[in-house]
């Protein structure tokens, strides 16, 4: 049919044939022990998959993708074998709780940004949202000496700076992407604000109370000896906030996808004309989302100061609204999509740190920082245009 | 905010189901409220955070914004004031006109961008670009002769720039990725590389000093003069007038080139543009590398102009300041005589507000930059709301509409 190889076709079998390759390398007869050339190759792969996933080769490109992966941590894997196996388990173990770590942010607002932008309106504010949570989260924990209260203050914040969004972008048709820099802009300076002016210069407290870890002991008693420690040591302990996010997970699926409800957000969101005509209040059902995103929003920041670091500095949440969005269309407007999305960014947050013990590496230290807004922006490149946003969205609704 | 919203008015662009362009939207406030809507909105910024003074400091919020204003030096524009007040007035305009000159720059970033119907927030990015760009031209050439090694050394800082927006704008035009979330990835990006460069061990820091994270100074020949004040005590430098030629340049190109014909077409409907004969891309990528330009060029001018060097706060710190472009293109409406009064007002505001200028006792300068960035935040949010200008509209056309009957009943 194709007088010449399509690209995207030798892409995608590029992607796969190098994802190999980067497991590869690693074994005998090569047994490459420096870990850059995995790294290298399984990255070359995972760009190749992604851009013949962009050229129409969904299932291919994914493949690639997926493989390119695979390989690249395999061909990591098996470059450090050699230092001894328990260890390895041990590293990796901490790897994937880490993912899940970071992931819990981004996860939270990502979900967050669904509702509002499933119903229509483009959330940016998502960024200033955490932030409001991640301060008023701690504020609201000191002062109370509750971590449930300290979570539902931080909520109450982010779905209050949600409301002015919602208000702006709704009522008064504002520009939702300009209304939300202000957002952003009133974030930082509300919390930037009531931090210097209650704690000054000295920083939060440092006995602020604590959101527990959920420790899952029994996890270690799973069959095969090392499966059973690598799960304990993945699952085991991790914050009660890393389980919820992914109970919110499920729980937006089956609001936004299985009930009355969420056929109502998303009705309002791809023709709100229609939605007014059969009765659904347009601004209603889009006041609402925007403010539940604003509380799961906030809530990823919640856990980000309270659940992670346990104090707040000035705009701590370094542009992970941002990232939440990004997964958000990377995951194409859907729950699963959206995890799967943060916890690919998440994985790049948590491996940065982690190169710098890498031989040779440390000079490169701050360098590995830049890698989660990166792959960001390359997912966000390969993905456009197959990703397909809801249609009335960045539309102010006026009412006839 | 009331549901008895008006009756469809009179709305340009009316499809009431069609998004009108962001640059529709922003012809329209112009017509809509001409300077008046823009000098409310600042006031109604400055009133609420009045409020905010008052209310969690219970300070006179009178007593707080004279104090922000005499650390403006504004005040030497009183012609009583006289002596040594008159002196320190002038040495806090001077810096207050530096801030002003990198407002103006990151302010006609976003607004170029704007002007095609893009959001341009990776001014950051393109800021250090431009900064560490420039300061390597200064440090590289020693030989070369005062003028040309100034503007090389610019000219390194506004490429930088460029390039670096020039990044999301093919994004944008190739695979269609939304240039804020783009733009957002590159500001990180550049910090934490700028970060690396600069910082410890990194391959642009100063050797002789290994205990700090800073580059070289750049040679004595690539630095601006200074026009007005001591340069030792860090006067006002020539960069000044660089940035009202810009602004004369930016007017001019969207107003009397091709260049500018298409990119204001492309901004007010890209569909219709595409149909004219126009490419949307190529248009894309060429305003938003401009725009990365004249945000290269805030950064390549603050180093030449007064920093002389990169050092790790100011990738991480002082480059935050391109956030304010924001306010000052959306303030000013996205002219050129806008852009200018807006970059005055926020370079005060700055400026007023800093550590050195605000008196403690009256208010401590680490609330007032944050009470700054919760007045840019509310003039962002009030400017780029429709239906507050359309009521205004409304309210005008009223006001003109009686007064000829006030005139015959009289």
């Amino acid at each position: 049919m194709h007088p010449r190889v399509e690209p995207g076709l030798a892409l995608g079998i590029a992607s796969i044939l190098l994802g190999l390759i980067a497991f590869w390398v690693a074994l005998p007869p090569l047994t490459t022990r420096t870990a850059a050339v995995p790294i290298a190759i399984g990255l070359a792969g995972l760009g190749a998959g992604l851009w013949s996933w962009r050229h129409g080769y969904t299932r291919l490109g994914w493949s690639g993708v997926c493989i390119a992966i695979i390989g690249l941590l395999g061909g990591l894997l098996a470059t450090n074998a050699a230092v001894g196996n328990l260890e390895v388990v041990i590293t990796w173990s901490a790897l994937f709780a880490a993912t899940l770590r970071f992931a819990t942010p981004l996860t939270f607002a990502a979900i967050g940004g669904l509702f509002s932008e499933r119903s229509g309106v483009v959330n940016i504010g998502l960024e200033g949202m955490m932030l409001m949570g991640a301060f008023f989260g701690v504020y609201g924990a000191d002062k109370t000496g509750s971590w449930v209260l300290g979570i539902l203050i931080g909520m109450l914040a982010g779905a209050a700076l949600a409301l002015v969004h919602a208000a702006f972008s709704i009522h008064l048709r504002s520009d939702q992407i300009v209304s939300g820099t202000a957002i952003n802009f009133l974030a930082l300076g509300i919390t930037g604000y009531v931090y210097i002016d209650t704690y000054g210069n000295e920083g939060t407290p440092g006995d602020l109370p604590q959101v527990p870890d959920v420790h899952l002991d029994w996890l270690a008693r799973i069959p095969p000896e090392g499966l059973g420690s690598f799960l304990e040591r993945t699952f085991g302990q991790l914050n009660l906030l890393v389980w919820l996010a992914l109970a919110t997970v499920v729980l937006a699926w089956i609001i936004v996808f299985k009930t009355a409800v969420g056929l109502r957000i998303r009705a309002v969101g791809e023709h709100p004309r229609a939605a007014d005509t059969v009765g659904i209040s347009v601004y209603a059902t889009r006041y609402a989302a925007v403010v539940v995103s604003g509380a799961l929003a906030a809530m990823g920041g919640v856990y980000l100061s309270l659940g992670f670091v346990h104090s707040f500095t000035e705009n701590m949440t370094a542009g992970r609204g941002f990232i939440a969005l990004a997964a958000l269309i990377f995951g194409k407007w859907h729950p699963f999509g959206a995890l799967g999305a943060a916890l690919l960014f998440g994985f790049a947050s948590a491996v940065a740190p982690r190169l710098e013990n890498v031989e040779g590496w440390a000079t490169y230290g701050t360098l590995f920082q830049a890698l989660p807004y990166v792959l960001t922006l390359i997912a966000v490149a390969g993905v456009i245009g197959r990703s397909i946003p809801p249609a009335a969205i960045g539309r102010p609704y006026e009412k006839q | 905010m009331s549901d008895a919203a008006p009756p469809p008015e009179p709305r340009p662009a009316s499809d009431p189901e069609a998004m009108p362009s962001m640059a529709a939207r922003l012809d329209l406030y112009q017509r809509a409220g001409g300077v008046i809507t823009p000098v409310l909105t600042a006031l109604f910024a400055f009133f609420v955070g009045g409020l905010v003074v008052l209310f969690t400091t219970g300070k006179n919020p009178i007593d707080t914004y004279k104090a922000i204003f005499n650390g403006t030096g504004l005040n030497w524009f009183f012609p009583w004031v006289r002596g040594q007040e008159r002196f320190t007035a002038a040495l806090n305009l001077q810096q207050t006109l530096i801030i002003t000159t990198t407002l103006i720059f990151v302010g006609l970033a976003v607004a170029f961008a704007f002007r095609c119907g893009m959001f341009n927030i990776g001014g950051q990015g393109q800021y250090i670009a431009g900064m560490i760009a420039a300061s390597q031209v200064g440090v590289a050439m020693p030989d070369l002769p005062h003028v040309p090694h100034i503007v090389l050394a610019a000219g390194a800082g506004a490429l930088a720039g460029a390039l670096w927006a020039g990044i999301a704008g093919i994004l944008k035009a190739t695979v269609g990725a939304h240039e804020v979330i783009s733009t957002i990835m590159l500001n990180w990006t550049a910090l934490w590389i700028g970060s690396y460069l600069v910082g410890f061990q990194g391959p642009l820091q100063d050797p002789a000093q290994e205990s700090v994270p800073v580059t070289k100074q750049i040679s004595q020949g690539a630095k601006l003069d200074v026009f007005w004040g001591d340069p030792i005590l860090q006067g006002l430098h020539i960069g000044f007038f660089a940035a009202i030629g810009c602004l004369i340049l930016f007017w001019v190109v969207l107003n009397r080139t091709t260049l500018g014909f298409e990119v204001r077409a492309v901004g007010f409907n890209p569909e219709a543009a595409r149909y004219s004969g126009i490419s949307v891309g190529r248009n894309y990528f060429l305003a938003m590398a401009i725009s990365g330009a004249f945000a290269g060029l805030a950064g390549g001018v603050d180093l030449l102009g007064w920093l002389f060097r990169v050092d790790l706060t100011s990738v991480q710190v002082a480059s935050q300041v391109a956030f304010i472009g924001i306010a000052v293109a959306l303030l000013g409406r996205n002219t050129a005589v806008g852009i200018f009064f807006s970059a005055l007002l926020f370079g005060a505001l700055l400026n007023g507000t800093s550590t050195r200028n605000l008196d403690p006792t009256i208010f401590a300068p680490e609330l007032a930059s944050n009470l700054t960035l919760i007045i840019q935040g509310l003039v962002v949010l009030f400017v780029g709301a429709d239906l507050l200008i359309l009521y205004l509209w409304r309210a005008r056309l009223k006001l003109r509409r009686k007064r000829p009957e006030a005139v015959t009943g009289a």
